[in-house]
């Protein structure tokens, strides 16, 4: 369904006699910026030395991080999800808990995966879930960033309303810092992709400092967060 | 709450600024933690000056060509099924959101943090023909349960109370029964405002950065809110100021950077999320429908001026947390939702000279705020360009002006940094100086050196001091 535009002509009219010259509406290519120290951040870092600098960064971001790999993963996550308080769980419909062998566990735990077919359903189990559990598809080392894309198949309340989140990051996931995801976006844009209508970026639990600049864990999203890296296969 | 927060007169607000003690004791300590947060955020980096000029240069690239960018982003919205309204005014504006929310028969509204909706006063607007909207951002959310006491500083709005204060107004306004420990109160917020979440109808939301090339919106929190606000209720609003918007998510990225560590010294904030029109077919949430309210209210007007780059702003606060007249006379003295030096020069050319001449003479010229934008504002040269028109245009001059001009004036060229962050001109100040402290300063120094000596500009640099004050060396 295509949206409307009100009121733009003027809009835009009374902006160009403010700047003095005609409406430009299209014709306008972006300049090469005289700088870019964005790319500069851990541009020689090896995928060892992102690991490292991510492990470092959860620190500072109140987040839990295990590193581990594909034969023990499974172990690690029923680890964490004791330590956590166990379910309820809920998870997004997505075939990467097959390939890492995690449908069992999630089975014999009270786990909901995602049905879009079941409407506002959804919503409550994740209200009632005590850990949402979730893919990276692309992670910022320099702030310990997971990127989530949501669709119909992996909601974002999963990643929000539940205590705790726990993100599964693929160690080929992991880039220097928001830059590389940024154009990996883009690039999509460029191929004609459409792109998620809700893309996050998750750094660590929710938090503010609104009551006299002391850091409170846990404000309207989850109250603990934990990554688990896996050595890719 | 529009523009202005209080009938009061500048003095008077002043005044009673300087006498709250609780008030100037919170600002105080906030302003040291955020300013040394940020320092440590952006020396890690080593290359600072090349992020703000990519800053600057992103931002002047945009608003030069801000008709070209507003159409790309009105049309990628719409593709996406998105509802574009363009709004020349205030009352437009809010006017617009008032008709959707009553054709949709919301009843509870849900909001993260916006200081455009602030602008275009629409909860007051909204809460006239009884509409229950709830501020979801903690410190928001504290000020609204508080009789709608107005924000003063533009990240942290609650910064003024302290959380004895906030324990007594949750007490009487929502029989709160535990302890002040922060922990506590926020975890009673939680509770509340999960339901109403919820609950909601409608969510309203402010917009840091819009993306033209793909027609996204990008909201930064640290709590959360906002991707609540807009996954769960089934109708989205979301406001922004006109110029709030960047070409694709190449400059996003960069932007939300500098705006991240200015403002709290983090590499990236919890939450970052850029939202695409409505949600998708098949979406179990997110929003079935999406409006995008563009307002100018007053910006238009100064584009083309000699004020244009004031519009750069990315509502960092990194100014407001390195102003020593801040500092002292805290937020609610400037009378406006827009605080300190970003607030000096924006609320006169947004709100008129009439109700804010006084606010550009609420400044030291010392620099510090223009030193310390991640987006190259001379902040400080506006704020003298501001004195200018008001003595030679508008003809009232508010109080000492010829005692502020001959203090401060254009001899303004190579300051000397100051004491806790700021920078004075040391030779401009001697003639107030006895030993090393003001004790009668000039204009707007006034106020202050009534109540208490203001130490005078030491010649290190700040940067040298901070360093040697770390390493453990003489504080001064």
């Amino acid at each position: 369904m295509k949206g409307t535009i009100h009121n733009e002509e003027s809009f835009l009219a009374n902006i160009a006699k403010n700047l003095g010259r005609p409406v430009i509406i299209e014709g306008i290519s972006l300049p090469v910026w005289k700088n870019s120290p964005q790319r500069e951040v851990l541009k020689q870092a090896t995928p060892n030395e992102l690991v490292e600098e991510l492990q470092e960064q959860c620190k500072r971001v109140h987040t839990e991080f295990h590193l581990t790999d594909s034969t023990q993963v499974k172990h690690r996550l029923n680890q964490v999800i004791e330590q956590l308080g166990n379910g309820p769980l809920i998870i997004p419909k997505d075939d990467r808990f097959s390939e890492y062998e995690l449908d069992d566990l999630l089975l014999e735990k009270d786990t909901f995966v995602w049905d879009h077919q079941a409407g506002r359903k959804n919503i409550e189990k994740a209200e009632r879930a005590n850990i949402g559990i979730t893919f990276s598809e692309m992670t910022l080392a320099e702030s310990a960033t997971v990127v989530l894309f949501n669709s119909k198949d992996h909601g974002r309340s999963i990643s929000f309303l539940p205590s705790c989140h726990v993100s599964i990051i693929p160690k080929s996931t992991i880039v220097p810092r928001m830059t590389q995801a940024a154009a990996a976006i883009r690039s999509k844009v460029s191929r004609g992709e459409v792109i998620p209508s809700c893309i996050n970026f998750i750094t660590g639990p929710s938090n503010s400092a609104d009551i006299e600049m002391d850091l409170v864990v846990g404000v309207h999203g989850p109250i603990k967060a934990v990554y688990i890296v896996v050595e890719d296969k | 709450m529009a523009m202005k927060t209080s009938s009061a007169k500048f003095k008077e607000r002043v005044d009673e600024g300087l006498h709250n003690d609780f008030m100037r004791m919170a600002v105080s300590s906030a302003q040291e933690r955020l300013h040394g947060r940020r320092l440590t955020a952006v020396d890690e980096l080593g290359n600072w000056e090349d992020w703000r000029s990519l800053g600057q240069e992103i931002r002047q690239h945009v608003l030069a060509n801000l008709d070209f960018y507003l159409h790309q982003l009105a049309e990628n919205v719409s593709k996406r099924g998105g509802l574009v309204f363009f709004a020349e005014t205030a009352e437009e504006a809010s006017g617009y959101i008032k008709d959707v929310i009553v054709n949709k028969k919301a009843k509870k509204i849900v909001k993260s943090k916006s200081m455009v909706t602030e602008e275009i006063n629409l909860n007051a607007a909204l809460e006239a023909i009884g509409l229950d909207v709830v501020e979801t951002d903690l410190g928001e959310y504290i000020l609204q349960v508080d009789d709608h006491d107005p924000p003063s500083h533009i990240v942290a709005p609650a910064l003024h109370k302290n959380k004895e204060q906030i324990r007594e107004v949750f007490k009487e306004k929502l029989g709160y029964t535990q302890t002040e420990k922060p922990e506590e109160l926020t975890a009673h917020v939680r509770g509340i405002l999960r339901k109403d979440f919820l609950s909601a109808d409608v969510g309203i939301t402010g917009c840091n950065f819009a993306i033209a090339e793909t027609g996204s919106i990008g909201l930064v929190t640290n709590e959360g809110n906002a991707d609540l606000v807009t996954a769960l209720p089934k109708t989205q609003i979301t406001v922004m100021g006109m110029e709030r918007l960047v070409p694709t998510f190449d400059e996003f990225e960069v932007l939300v950077s500098l705006l991240t560590r200015s403002a709290v010294g983090q590499r990236l904030t919890s939450y970052i999320t850029a939202l695409t029109g409505p949600r998708d077919e098949g979406d179990v949430d997110g929003p079935e429908e999406f409006h995008l309210v563009i307002v100018d209210n007053g910006r238009s007007s100064i584009l083309g001026t000699e004020f244009q780059s004031v519009l750069q702003c990315i509502r960092c606060a990194a100014c407001i947390n390195v102003c020593p007249v801040y500092r002292q006379v805290g937020g609610h003295s400037y009378g406006s939702i827009y605080p300190g030096p970003i607030g000096a020069v924006l609320s006169p050319l947004l709100g008129g000279y009439d109700d804010f001449k006084e606010l550009p003479y609420a400044s030291t010229l010392c620099a510090a705020c223009t030193e310390a934008c991640p987006v190259k504002i001379p902040l400080h040269d506006l704020l003298r360009k501001h004195r200018e028109v008001i003595v030679e245009k508008e003809k009232m001059a508010p109080f000492s002006e010829k005692m502020a001009m001959k203090a401060f004036g254009i001899g303004a060229a190579s300051p000397m940094l100051y004491k806790f962050g700021s920078k004075m001109v040391p030779s401009a100040m001697s003639p107030f100086k006895t030993g090393d402290s003001i004790s009668k300063g000039p204009g707007p120094l006034k106020s202050w050196t009534e109540s208490r000596e203001f130490p005078a500009p030491g010649k290190e640099s700040f940067r040298d001091w901070f360093k040697n004050r770390e390493k453990g060396g003489n504080p001064s």
